[in-house]
C-alpha cells in the first residue's frame, strides 16, 4: 500500500514512559537516526530525580524530546507535535505541553483501571473528551509487541521490554528515519544475548511494519535534512563535549589532564567519559569527597598536571575552602560546576542558572576567579578549551558553569580539526628569576610575569627552584610568609588586578543587531542561549527591532559590556535565577537592566521569551516609557 | 603477599626507584631552609625536624625531587622549614592533595606532616581513604593529644575527661588510637615513634621510607605548653623500661627492666602482657610485620593502658600491595582507547559528512 507522504520543515517528538520503560534509549536511537539523516537537531531529556519511583507514577515518568528540522533551529522546542505516551501517567505528565491538534500515540494496554487512578484518572482519557482536540493514536502496543515475539522463546516479560523498540520502529517509519543503524546498535548491544538482540530487532521491524500496513496510519511525513555548513558531523551532548573539550584542551597546553572528582547529578558523566579516555593520558580520580576531589586536583597542579573538577552546586559549595587556597596558590585548576535546581539537594535533574554569584564570591575573603559558561551542548567543547586557555596562562582556578539543561541536551557538530585549535603551552619555570641585593641569582616564587599579573609556575623537580607556599598570606615577589598590611592590601589588589585584566584578553562582548535600529537589548548568559536566540528570530520575522548579545566570560566581563549597556533603552536580562547576573551588571555598571526570571527547573521556552520581549519593545516605543516591567518578571 | 626479606633498613629503597638520585653529596644543612623555625621554645616538634633533616641525606634523592604537604595546625607549619618543594594547605585536607601530586608524579618522593586534629578530626576522611587506597605517601602524624594553634583545646586523641578550655568539665568523647586507626583503614604500614627517641625515630622513617605504598608514622610529640608531659611515662629513663615495648620484626616481644614481660597469647584468644618464666618463655609472641592478616597488630595497638603501660613502638605492619600510583600508571598504559589520537577521539564512531 502506499502511503502519502508529507514534507514537514520541522518536528517535535517527546517520547515519555516510566523510569524502566527505555525512553532515553528510543530518544537516543531517533536522535542517532536523525542525525545521521542530516537533520539539524536539538534534544532534551527530562529525568525523574527518584532513582525508581513506584511504576506508573507521575513521578516516575522519564522523558525525551527531540526537535529535528531542515533547517537551523536553536533550541529542542517548546510544544510537542507529537507525544508517545506508554502509560497513563507520562500522558498525564506532559499533556499540558501539547498544543491543539498535536498527535498524541498511546499504548491501551497500560490504560487499566490501576494505573489510570494512580495519576487521578476516574475515567480514562480515551473515553471521555479529555484528548478531544488531538489526534489519537491508540494502540495496544505491549499486546502487539508481545505478539510480535511469539515466535521467540522468550518471558512475557521480557518480551513486553521491548515495545520501546516497537514504538521506536513505528515512529522511525513514520519520520522516514534510516533503519539500519539502530538495527545495527542493537546487534552491537546485546551481541552476548542473541536472544534479547532478536527480538528487539523484530521488535523494531514490527513497529515499523505496524506504521507501514495498517490503516491507522494514513499519512507519513519527511523533514529533508538541513542545509548546514559542509564538513563531517556528529551529535554530541554538552557533558561529551565538555569532556573532549578538556582533552583537548590539555592535550593543546601540553599538560596532562587529572580529573579528581565525586559522582554528583548531573556531572557524573564527566568523570565516565573522561575514565573511558586514559589512552589519552587522562587520569581520573573518584575520590572520598567532593573536597578530596578538588584537593587532589590542586596537587595535580601543584606537581605540573592540569587539575580539574567536575561537580554540580552541592558539590561547589564542599570545594569552596580549597577553590580559596588555589587562588592564594595562584595555580592554574578548573572547576566545573553543571548547575541544577537548588538549595540544597534541590532538584538534582532539573536544570538552573542559580550558582552564579556562588561563583563569583562563595569564598572566604577577597577570593575572584574567572568564570566563563557555555551557550550550548557543542559550546562546551569551546568554553572547555577557554577555561584551561585563562587557568593555565593566568595561574588562577577558573570555574566553567554549564547547566542540566545543555549537560544532558545534544546537538549536531561539526568535528573541529585539531591542527586548527590554538596552542595554550605555557611555560613551567626553570631558571633563577630574581638578584638579591648581594647579587645571588634566587627563585621568587611570587615574582609576576608584569603583563599578566601571573606568578611563575615551578613545579616539583626543578633544581634551585624549590620553595614552599600555603593558604597564609604571602610577601609579594618572594612569597614567604608575610602579616604585613601593606603587603596584604597590595597581594588583594594584585590577585584582583589579574582577573580584571583578563578583559584585555578575550573578545569583546558582540552584539547582533539586524536592523540597527532596536531600541532593547536581551543579554543572556550560559544555557539560555538558544530560547533567546530563537526568540528573538520570531520577534525580528514579525517586524519586531531586537538587539541581542550573549556572555561567555562572567567574571571578569568583556571590557565594552558597559557602553553595550548603555547604549539600549532598555535591557533585558533572563536568567533562570532570580536575577544574579542583572544584580552584577547594576552593581558593575549602574544600569538598571530588567530581570526575565524563572525558577522552574525548565528551560525557558521560546514563546514566553517572545512574549516578553515584544511587551518591552512595546513599552518603549510607548509614548509614556518606563510605567511597567515585562510582564513575565516573576 | 609479604615481602622479600630484606634487610630493614637499607638504602634500596623500592617505593623510591622512580625518583632521581642525586650525584651530590648532600649534609643537613642542605635540608634546612632560610626560614626561622618558629615553634614555641621547647616544643617536641624541633627534634623531629632535626632528626628529619638529618635522615634525609641518607635516602639519596635529589631534594627536589622531595615535597613537604601538610594541613594546619603546629606541625603543618614543617615544610616551611625544609629545603625542598613544599606546600601548607588548609586543615585536614593534605592527604587528599598529597594523593593528586602523588598520582601524577611517580618521580617524586611526597611527604605528609599533619598532627592529631588535622590528620583525625577534620581530615579524618581523607586519611583513611588515602590508607586503604594506598597512595605513595609517607604520612608523618604529630601526636600530641591537644590543640595547640588554636591554644589548648581538647584533640579526638586526648583522654576522656581531658580538662582543658573547651571542656571546663573534661571532655566526654572517647579518643582514637591512630594506629588501631590505620590497620582498620587497610594500612600496609603502620609504626609508631617517639619525638625523643631519634635513633628509634630515624629507624622507623627509613622503613616507612622504604615502604612502597602509604606509610603512617603516629610520632608521640610532646606540646609543652598546652599539654606538657603527655607521653612523659614512656620517656623518662626509668618509666619508659617499664612501659615501653620496642617492637622489633621476627624477634620475640619482650620488654621490661629485666626484660622480663612479655606478651603472650591468652587461652581466650586476646593477647596480653605476662611475666615471662623458663615455662612460657617459648610462647611469647614473635613479632611479624610482614603478617599478611592485621589481627595482631591491631591486638598490640589495643595493648596500652590509661597509665601508658605496655606501650608499643616501632612497626606494626609492613606489607606489600600494589600502590594505587602504579595501579593508575599501568592503566593509562593499557588503555588504548582512541589510541591517544584526538581527531579520532572527537570524530567517534557516528558521523555523516554535509557537502
Ligand atoms: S603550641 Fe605546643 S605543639 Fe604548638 S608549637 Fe607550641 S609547644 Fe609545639
Amino acid at each position: 500500500m502506499d502511503k502519502q507522504v508529507q514534507q514537514l520543515d520541522r518536528v517535535i517528538i517527546r517520547f515519555a514512559g516510566d523510569s524502566g520503560d527505555g525512553m532515553q534509549l528510543t530518544g537516543d536511537r531517533f536522535t542517532a537516526e536523525t542525525a545521521n539523516f542530516g537533520n539539524d537537531l536539538a534534544t532534551w531529556p527530562n529525568f525523574p530525580a527518584e532513582i525508581r519511583a513506584p511504576a506508573g507514577t507521575l513521578a516516575g515518568v522519564s522523558s525525551f524530546q527531540l526537535h529535528f528540522a531542515d533547517h537551523d533551529i536553536m533550541t529542542p522546542g517548546d510544544a510537542p507535535n507529537v507525544l508517545v505516551a506508554m502509560n497513563p501517567a507520562a500522558l498525564r505528565a506532559n499533556l499540558h505541553d501539547l498544543p491543539r491538534g498535536a498527535m498524541v500515540i498511546v499504548d491501551t494496554d497500560e490504560f487499566t483501571k490501576r494505573n489510570l487512578s494512580k495519576v487521578g484518572y476516574s475515567v480514562s482519557p480515551l473515553e471521555d473528551n479529555t484528548l478531544q482536540a488531538y489526534h489519537v493514536h491508540a494502540l495496544a502496543l505491549t499486546q502487539l509487541t508481545v505478539d510480535a515475539l511469539s515466535s521467540f522463546e522468550l518471558s512475557r516479560k521480557d518480551a513486553e521490554r521491548a515495545k520501546n523498540m516497537f514504538a521506536l520502529g513505528l515512529l522511525s517509519w513514520l519520520y522516514g528515519r534510516p533503519a539500519e543503524g539502530t538495527e545495527k546498535f542493537l546487534r552491537d548491544k546485546f551481541a552476548r544475548k542473541p536472544d534479547i538482540r532478536d527480538a528487539n530487532i523484530a521488535a523494531f521491524k514490527a513497529g515499523w511494519n505496524y506504521g507501514e500496513t495498517t490503516e491507522d496510519f494514513a499519512v507519513s511525513y519527511s523533514v529533508a535534512p538541513a542545509k548546514m555548513p559542509g564538513g563531517e558531523y556528529r551529535n554530541i551532548t554538552g557533558n561529551t563535549a565538555l569532556s573532549y573539550g578538556l582533552i583537548a584542551g590539555a592535550q593543546l597546553a601540553k599538560l596532562p589532564l587529572f580529573l579528581g572528582a565525586y559522582p554528583i547529578t548531573p556531572a557524573s558523566d564527566i568523570l565516565h567519559e573522561l575514565s573511558k579516555h586514559k589512552g589519552m593520558g587522562v587520569r581520573t580520580f573518584q575520590a572520598e569527597d567532593e573536597i578530596a576531589g578538588v584537593g587532589a586536583a590542586l596537587g595535580a597542579s601543584f606537581g605540573g598536571a592540569l587539575g580539574v573538577t567536575s561537580t554540580s552546586g552541592p558539590g561547589v559549595v564542599l570545594k569552596a575552602e580549597t577553590i580559596g587556597l588555589a587562588v592564594s596558590l595562584e595555580l592554574p585548576l578548573v572547576i566545573v560546576d553543571v548547575q541544577r535546581g537548588g538549595p540544597s539537594t534541590g532538584l538534582p535533574t532539573k536544570t538552573e542558572q542559580s550558582d552564579l554569584l556562588m561563583a563569583m564570591f562563595g569564598r572566604n575573603g577577597e577570593c575572584p576567579l574567572a568564570i566563563v559558561a557555555p551557550q550550548s551542548p557543542t559550546d562546551c567543547f569551546d568554553t572547555a578549551i577557554e577555561a584551561i586557555r585563562l587557568a593555565t596562562k593566568y595561574r588562577t582556578p577558573v570555574m566553567l558553569l554549564s547547566d542540566g539543561y545543555i549537560a544532558n541536551g545534544s546537538e549536531p557538530w561539526l568535528i573541529p580539526d585539531v591542527t586548527q585549535l590554538p596552542d595554550l603551552q605555557t611555560p613551567f619555570a626553570t631558571a633563577a628569576n630574581h638578584e638579591t641585593e648581594n647579587g645571588d641569582r634566587v627563585f621568587w616564587p611570587y615574582k609576576r610575569d608584569p603583563k599578566t599579573l601571573a606568578r611563575p609556575w615551578a613545579i616539583p623537580g626543578t633544581p634551585g627552584l624549590e620553595h614552599r607556599i600555603g593558604g597564609i598570606e604571602k610577601a609579594d615577589g618572594h612569597g614567604n610568609i608575610s602579616y604585613d598590611p601593606a603587603n596584604h592590601d597590595l597581594m588583594t589588589r594584585t590577585r584582583q588586578a589579574k582577573i580584571d585584566g583578563i578583559a584585555n584578553d578575550i573578545p569583546k562582548l558582540a552584539v547582533d543587531d539586524p536592523s540597527g535600529k532596536a531600541k532593547v537589548l536581551i543579554l543572556g548568559w550560559g544555557s539560555t542561549y538558544g530560547p533567546i536566540g530563537a526568540a528573538c528570530r520570531r520577534v525580528r520575522l514579525s517586524g519586531g527591532e531586537i538587539a541581542s548579545a550573549h556572555l561567555r566570560h562572567l567574571n571578569p566581563f568583556p571590557e565594552n559590556t558597559g557602553e553595550v549597556l548603555r547604549s539600549y533603552d532598555r535591557v533585558i536580562v533572563p536568567e533562570m535565577n532570580l536575577g544574579q547576573l542583572s544584580m552584577l551588571l547594576r552593581a558593575k555598571y549602574l544600569v538598571d537592566v530588567m530581570g526575565f526570571n524563572k525558577v522552574q527547573g525548565l528551560p525557558f521556552s521560546i514563546e514566553e521569551l517572545e512574549t516578553a520581549i515584544t511587551d518591552v519593545i512595546a513599552s518603549v516605543n510607548a509614548p509614556k516609557p518606563r510605567t511597567r516591567r515585562p510582564a513575565g518578571d516573576r | 603477599m609479604p615481602r622479600d626479606d630484606s634487610p630493614p633498613i637499607g638504602l634500596g629503597y623500592k617505593s623510591l626507584s622512580l625518583v632521581p638520585k642525586t650525584e651530590v653529596k648532600q649534609s643537613t644543612k642542605d635540608f634546612k631552609s632560610d626560614q626561622e623555625v618558629r615553634w614555641c621554645p621547647g616544643c617536641g616538634d624541633y627534634a623531629i625536624l632535626a632528626a628529619v633533616q638529618g635522615f634525609m641525606p641518607d635516602l639519596g634523592l635529589k631534594k627536589e625531587n622531595v615535597v613537604w604537604v601538610s594541613g594546619i595546625g603546629c606541625s603543618s607549619r614543617f615544610p616551611y622549614y625544609m629545603d625542598t618543594y613544599g606546600l601548607h594547605s588548609i586543615h585536614g585536607r593534605a592527604p587528599a592533595i598529597a594523593t593528586g601530586l602523588s598520582a601524577t608524579r611517580p618521580d617524586l618522593s611526597v611527604w605528609v606532616v599533619t598532627g592529631d586534629g588535622d590528620a583525625l578530626s577534620i581530615g579524618g576522611n581523607h586519611l583513611i581513604h588515602a590508607l586503604r587506597r594506598n597512595v605513595n605517601l609517607k604520612i608523618l602524624l604529630f601526636n600530641n593529644r591537644i590543640y595547640g594553634l588554636t591554644k589548648g583545646q581538647y584533640s579526638p586523641t586526648s583522654e576522656i575527661g581531658k580538662v582543658t578550655k573547651s571542656t571546663p568539665l573534661g571532655s566526654l568523647d572517647a579518643p582514637f588510637n591512630p594506629v588501631s586507626l590505620a590497620l582498620g583503614a587497610e594500612a600496609t604500614f603502620v609504626a609508631r615513634t617517639l619525638d625523643s627517641d631519634r635513633k628509634h625515630l630515624v629507624e622507623v622513617l627509613r622503613a616507612a621510607a622504604e615502604h612502597p605504598g602509604t606509610a603512617l608514622v603516629e610520632i608521640y610529640q610532646n606540646c609543652n605548653i598546652f599539654n606538657d608531659g603527655a607521653w612523659e611515662i614512656l620517656k623518662d629513663p626509668e618509666g619508659s623500661k617499664r612501659a615501653l615495648i620496642r617492637l622489633q620484626h621476627g624477634e620475640p616481644i619482650r620488654f621490661g627492666p629485666d626484660n622480663e614481660r612479655g606478651v603472650m597469647r591468652l587461652p581466650n584468644g586476646t593477647i596480653d602482657v605476662v611475666e615471662v618464666t623458663p615455662e612460657n618463655e617459648s610462647q611469647i609472641l614473635v613479632h611479624d610485620a610482614h603478617a599478611e592478616d592485621p589481627g595482631v597488630a591491631f591486638a598490640l595497638s589495643r595493648l596500652p593502658d590509661l597509665t601508658l603501660d605496655k606501650t608499643p613502638i616501632g612497626v606494626f605492619r609492613d606489607v606489600v600491595r600494589p600502590t594505587y600510583d602504579a595501579l593508575m600508571a599501568s592503566q593509562l598504559r593499557q588503555n588504548t582507547n582512541s589510541a591517544g589520537d584526538l581527531q579520532r577521539m572527537l570524530r567517534g564512531t557516528d558521523t555523516w559528512t554535509v557537502n
